[in-house]
């Protein structure tokens, strides 16, 4: 495997911002400033890292419930992604969609969402757009584990591969949908292997490896800008936390939960940085500094942001009516 | 300004048709679309025209196509979905009304969505149950749609191509039973603007406000009624949402009775949300409670006698008119 250092480094800090944007919304959330339902990330972080690494700025994402490391992995800015989670008119939805809808399209972020399995066919329409245009970009779609067993996924994925278009399917099989653990709502055990059956190629990778997943994401990502069609890659992995704040999550045995976070990405990749001697501890150290350093002014802007406004709540439910951008044509 | 007879079917594929050429990013994805051209030929011959890259025959699976087309639209383009009987459309429903609709508002208005949802609804064919629902306000209900349904070659041409150039996503219902009509359109292109109802018929004595078929039976009422001495206004909303309150407003304002006809179920439909807008706006200016003619509560029965006996027609309308004149 190829170990690029700034990339490792890269990678590493990517990892690190994830969990420190997830560790810092736990925070504002028993402060009681974040309201509604937080799903994170924390244990995954390998996953959004080290996919999203390998796309292009114009590239496209679709998310998930769980989606702030896609987010931030995919660039968007935290400060505006606090302020979004704290109800400011800076978020990226004005308040309006919170932890489970950023999105912000100019950025290729095709939006988190609040219904499993919802993203996948959204995400194969990019990929339809972008063949239509003749275009070279690519969807990466994200889904749990839990969205391979909707209606949405069977027909997302089928139209995806029938029509070979430019779409990654990623699954970070987190082995629980909510509390229903995979092996009792799918008889494979791995769900790469439902690829066979849409007639694309299935990979499976250690979800908590970056730099497997950054290798299998590579290859999906030329084999779909060549035009031939989609992948589907496998991450096995594990949520540390429940399925959001407050699931105290004891449908898992704590052995479980401690095999996994004995194999925490982001401490095993220090790990190999250090084996590797691309990094040394008072470099990595200083990464964590930094990164602590971005939280803070991110969390500063969004404290010092105005509340969305009220009064305005009628405006984005259609747009501009009567804007004379209607009928622009669009491609 | 010259015109021709065409039929509403025709003014659909005119509608299509030009908005292709006008704009490369329209397409069309929907099933069945292709050579066969749709249940009910509207969209025949564009596959000839503009090829499969642009026609595009999707497999039986409805939220995928639309939820391709939302997120194609996000992508830059203007997609025309096609679902082919709206009572399908709750295989597709969380595409609509969770992703399509909501998707501006929950972005707090950074994205758009320019894509039409066209469907076709309505009883009359002996179809049944699952081919033949009246189902516009469970789309009316949920904010961030809008809804059309036109009842003429001229509306459905004007109003089509008015929702294709909409940046919001617009649910256009057409009607099954209407789609061998005839009627005039002018040879020069135009545009009609969502959100504005059409008098059909002027009137004094009484307003009939309807929709989509239910605009034909109103006016074979009106006709008759005409006959017996009552001057009834045939009032087309054409767009449910927006809703055009200021055009029936303005002709209760002269009428000052009403009848809402509307062929879907009377519990929970459009009906009885037109005559509540009217009691909040209009009431002083009403002489006669609201009479409202609907479908009956029951689900579309499949025997043609056992079909009409649970939709509205002229006699039911003539009836409920007599009612409050």
């Amino acid at each position: 495997m190829s170990f690029d250092k700034k990339k490792s480094i890269d990678l590493y800090r990517m990892m690190v911002r994830i969990r420190a944007f997830e560790e810092q919304c736990i925070q504002l959330s028993h402060k009681g400033l974040i309201g509604g339902s937080l799903h994170l990330y924390i244990g995954e972080e390998a996953i959004a890292a080290g996919s999203i690494d390998v796309l292009n700025a114009d590239d496209y994402i679709a998310s998930t419930h769980r989606g702030h490391g896609h987010c931030i992995a995919k660039e968007a800015d935290m400060g505006r992604m606090f302020a979004e989670l704290l109800g400011k008119e800076t978020g990226y939805c004005k308040g309006r969609g919170g932890s489970m809808h950023i999105a912000d399209v100019k950025l290729g972020m095709l939006g988190a969402n609040g219904i499993v399995g919802a993203g996948i066919p959204i995400a194969v329409g990019a990929a339809l757009a972008i063949k239509y245009r003749k275009g070279n970009q690519v969807v990466l779609c994200f889904f749990g584990d839990g969205a391979t067993s909707t209606g949405a996924f069977h027909e997302g994925v089928n139209l995806g591969a029938a029509w070979r278009l430019p779409v990654i399917f990623i699954c970070e099989n987190n082995l629980y949908a909510i509390t229903t653990p995979i092996s009792k709502s799918c008889a494979l055990r791995d769900v790469a292997d439902r690829a066979n059956g849409y007639g694309m190629p299935g990979v499976m990778v250690d979800g908590n490896d970056v730099l497997a997943v950054r290798e299998a994401a590579l290859k999906a990502v030329e084999r779909a800008r060549k035009g031939d069609g989609p992948t589907l890659i496998e991450c096995k992995t594990y949520r540390w936390l429940g399925h959001h704040l407050g699931d105290d999550g004891k449908y898992r045995s704590p052995e479980e939960v401690q095999y996994w976070k004995d194999r925490d990405p982001i401490k095993t990749f220090s790990h190999r940085l250090l084996k590797e001697k691309i990094a040394t501890e008072k470099g990595l150290k200083e990464i964590h500094g930094e990164v602590e350093k971005e939280i803070e002014t991110a969390v500063k802007f969004a404290y010092d942001s105005p509340p969305a406004n009220p009064e305005r709540i009628l405006e984005d439910v259609f747009y501009s009516i009567g804007n004379l951008s209607m009928g622009e044509k669009r491609i | 300004m010259t015109t021709r007879v065409i039929k509403y079917r025709e003014g659909i594929q005119e509608a299509l048709r030009e908005e292709m050429i006008r704009d490369q990013s329209v397409f069309l994805i929907g099933e069945d679309i292709g050579t066969r051209g749709g249940s009910y030929k509207a969209t025949d011959t564009l596959q000839d025209q503009f090829g499969e890259e642009r026609i595009l025959n999707a497999p039986i699976s409805e939220a995928a196509i639309v939820g391709a087309a939302l997120g194609a639209a996000l992508a830059g383009a203007r997609p025309v979905a096609e679902i082919m009987y709206i009572d399908f459309s709750g295989l597709a429903m969380d595409q609509i009304f969770n992703q399509c609709a909501k998707f501006h508002f929950m972005t707090g208005g950074s994205a758009i969505v320019p894509l039409v949802i066209r469907t076709q609804g309505g009883a009359g064919r002996g179809i049944a149950a699952h081919h033949s629902q009246s189902l516009e306000a469970w789309y009316s209900h949920i904010p961030g749609l809008k809804v059309v349904m036109p009842s003429t070659p001229y509306d459905v041409k004007g109003l089509l191509k008015a929702s294709i150039r909409d940046d919001n996503p617009v649910f256009f219902i057409e009607h099954k039973l209407l789609y061998l009509s005839t009627g005039p359109v002018p040879e020069e292109e135009y545009i009609i603007p969502l959100g504005k109802a059409d008098i059909k018929k002027e009137g004094d004595d009484v307003t009939i406000i309807t929709y989509s078929k239910m605009v034909m039976d109103s006016l074979k009422a009106a006709e008759q009624l005409e006959k017996e001495g009552i001057s009834a206004e045939v009032l087309d909303l054409r767009t449910l949402v927006p809703l055009d309150v200021e055009a029936i407003v303005e002709s209760v304002g002269r009428t000052h009775k009403v009848v809402i006809v509307s062929e879907a179920c009377k519990t929970g439909g459009f009906a009885g949300e037109i005559a509540m807008t009217i009691m909040e706006q209009a009431f002083d200016l009403l002489d006669a409670p609201i009479k409202r003619v609907t479908g009956l509560d029951t689900p579309i029965p499949y025997a043609f006698h056992l079909e009409a006996a649970v939709i509205p027609n002229p006699d039911w309308i003539i009836k409920a008119v007599k009612e409050v004149v």
